[in-house]
């Protein structure tokens, strides 16, 4: 057996290659819900519930999608110019406190039309100041950023709980360690009453038209595809290769903060240590899952959003633990990952 | 005075040994996939569900050893996984290794709240006990040191000389090293590059789910979610500084457990004036700033991360 390249690759491969690769890993997940003793309809029946079945928790998906759009998003970008950033976690927590150091006051008697703007570019340069460390490191001490980025998570997680249990303690929380509140003035305004979907999801999707457009209409965006396609040829053929990997870097990084200011501004209105349940590594799977595309990023963000939100639900109703979502969506990695392989090569006999 | 007092007091070298051993067994695990040429950053995630699974093995009855035993097959399991997408498919060493750690040790927090309900503590085993070391134990300063560690700490120093002995004495540590600087060289020297990187891998991967099962087994008594706190990365780290050398791997890991029981014990000394996050940052910081020094010196294998294609360059 050996793996052959193929030379064209139908739009109907490219697009049943993600859907191939969902559907194998809700199979594989699907094995261990009846491992868990419950039935395997019942309980997918039960994720659509939770994830869609009223008003509410519609809302509710979106409202989860909405940050993982954007750390879909910043690992992206960075994939796209093999600048492998996998410190989305660390670099949303830092622009997370940085909302929360300025929003408290700074912006305090600002109208919301400047308030809301400035702290979103607060929480895009903390995400961006922690990701240029490690492109530093790695452009001048040749430190790999996969190390440094992984590294760093836990040092900015170790800030922000530093920083809720002393400077920016909210004395108001009876000793709960959490951050001073953002002002009303800072707060995103709702789309949906009575829920807690906001207008962070509109910036997250404009975001990812506009990402969009930067890599297929301008020249900066070609260039960043051919820093991670061939770093030796691109410089060849004049790309500024480090000017380059330092714009990805504070694109990624930024994207990455914002989904930190966004989260604060817009669901929890101030910030402690478990703001994300992991939204920084879930977007290397979104990325993955888009196949880096910007505006497939939605969609997988969506999918991960419905597995997490659905599974909570489903845990409630059929006993099978919530940990399965996700399993389920690290499974579509790697089975996204196979899939992918199958697009470029054919097997033959 | 108090902070070099500290250098001086046993409880601190009887921690630094306990530190160092899920390290050791960790960094030892990747340097030798590494030395076949790919890199497993599938270690986090691996050594979590060692944990839970060593541990889950013990509080169903099984014996310690057994208990270890379990953790190490499925490291090697989660080392096929990923030795089949890299090097038949040759996907992403990053991608895949990321995958398999968000995959193992999501699986191990599934298994663990399915296998032991929610409670407010969480159940314990009784883990492994010192060794009782007769005369050697008399000895002073050392002797007390040595006699408060576990058996799997000598294991992991044991693996730690077979590994050295193995790579830079042996026909087949010759195979594996070619394997990671030059495949094409390798195989027209009869060896099998894709069987050598197999074995490795999965080889590899059970001496990562080994170190996290001490954790479980021998350093705590319970299994806890995102109780790895990044020792993984912290071996691929010192993988780097260890140079791939075994014994430079032993030394880093013996390095960073004495800056993390250093600051450990130096929080309580200063815990009124400066917060503890600072000295929690400590061990990453010093990672980061290690590789930083010893980057750009370190002699990488020459193939790692590049997949092996028979008959293409």
């Amino acid at each position: 057996m050996r793996f052959e390249l193929r030379e064209t690759r139908s739009t109907a491969l490219i697009i049943g290659a993600p859907v191939m690769a969902i559907i194998a890993a809700l199979v594989l997940a699907g094995g261990l819900i009846a491992l868990a003793g419950a039935s395997v309809i019942e309980a997918y029946r039960f994720i659509l519930l939770g994830a869609f079945g009223t008003r509410s928790s519609i809302a509710e998906t979106l409202t989860r999608a909405t940050p993982l759009i954007l750390t879909g998003l910043a690992a992206a970008v960075a994939f796209r110019a093999r600048l492998w950033n996998i410190g989305g976690e660390g670099q949303l927590l830092l622009g997370a406190i940085g909302v929360a150091a300025v929003g408290a006051e700074l912006t305090a008697g600002l109208p919301s039309a400047f308030a809301i703007p400035i702290l979103f570019v607060v929480g895009a340069f903390g995400g961006m100041a922690l990701m240029l460390v490690s492109l530093g490191l790695r452009q001048v001490f040749k430190v790999d950023e996969v190390v440094s980025t992984l590294l760093l998570n836990f040092v900015a997680l170790l800030f922000v709980s530093m920083m809720v249990e002393g400077a920016l303690r909210d004395p108001l929380a009876f000793g709960w360690p959490q951050s001073v509140p953002v002002a009303d003035n800072a707060t995103l305004p709702r789309l949906m009453e009575r829920t807690r979907l906001h207008a962070g999801l509109i910036v997250a999707l404009l975001l990812a038209l506009v990402i969009y457009l930067i890599q297929a209409r301008t020249i900066f965006g070609l260039q960043s595809k051919a820093a991670g396609f061939n770093a030796g040829a691109a410089r060849f053929a004049g790309v500024p290769l480090g000017r380059t990997l330092v714009l990805v870097a504070c694109i990624s990084g930024g994207l990455a903060g914002l989904a930190g200011a966004i989260q604060v501004m817009g669901v929890r209105g101030h910030v402690t240590t478990d703001i994300s349940p992991g939204f920084g590594y879930s977007g290397i799977v979104i990325a993955m899952l888009a196949n880096l595309n910007p505006l497939g990023v939605i969609a997988a963000a969506c999918f991960t959003a419905i597995m997490f939100i659905g599974a909570d639900g489903m845990s409630r109703a059929v006993g099978v633990p919530s940990f399965i979502a996700d399993v389920t969506v690290a499974l579509s990695l790697l089975t996204m990952l196979v899939a992918l392989f199958f697009t470029q090569y054919r097997v033959r006999w | 005075m108090e902070m070099i007092a500290i250098l001086g007091s046993q409880g601190l070298w009887e921690a630094v040994l306990r530190i160092a051993t899920p390290l050791i067994f960790g960094t030892l695990g990747a340097l030798l996939c590494e030395r076949a040429g790919v890199l497993n950053l599938g270690i986090e995630g691996i050594m979590a569900f060692g944990a839970l699974i060593g541990w889950l093995a013990v509080f169903n009855g099984t014996g310690l050893w057994t208990g270890l035993l379990v953790a190490a097959l499925s490291g090697a399991v989660f080392g096929l996984l990923h030795a089949v997408l890299t090097v038949p498919l040759g996907l992403s060493q990053h991608v895949t290794g990321l995958g398999i750690t968000l995959f193992a040790s999501s699986l191990a927090y599934f298994i663990f709240r399915l296998s032991v309900p929610l409670a407010a503590s969480p159940p314990t085993v009784r883990p492994f006990q010192p060794v009782e070391l007769g005369l050697i134990g008399d000895i002073p300063f050392l002797g007390p040191v040595l006699s408060s560690q576990t058996a799997p700490t000598y294991l992991a120093f044991a693996i730690a000389l077979v590994l050295m002995y193995v790579l830079f004495r042996t026909p087949l540590g010759l195979a594996i090293r070619m394997t990671g600087e030059n495949p094409h060289a390798a195989e027209a020297q009869g060896v099998n590059p894709v069987r050598v990187r197999f074995a490795c891998i999965m080889v590899g991967s059970a001496m990562m789910a080994m170190g996290g099962a001490f954790l479980t087994l021998s350093a705590f008594n319970s299994f806890f979610p995102t109780m790895i706190q990044g020792r993984g990365w912290v071996c691929i780290a010192l993988v780097v500084f260890a140079s791939w050398r075994p014994g430079w791997a032993l030394t880093g890991a013996l390095l960073f457990a004495l800056v993390d029981a250093y600051q450990l014990r130096l929080q309580s000394v200063l815990e009124d004036s400066i917060p503890y996050q600072l000295f929690l940052m400590a061990p990453y910081i010093a990672a980061i700033a290690v590789l930083a020094v010893t980057a750009r010196r370190a002699r990488v294998p020459q193939a790692l991360m590049k997949p092996y294609r028979r008959g293409e360059r």
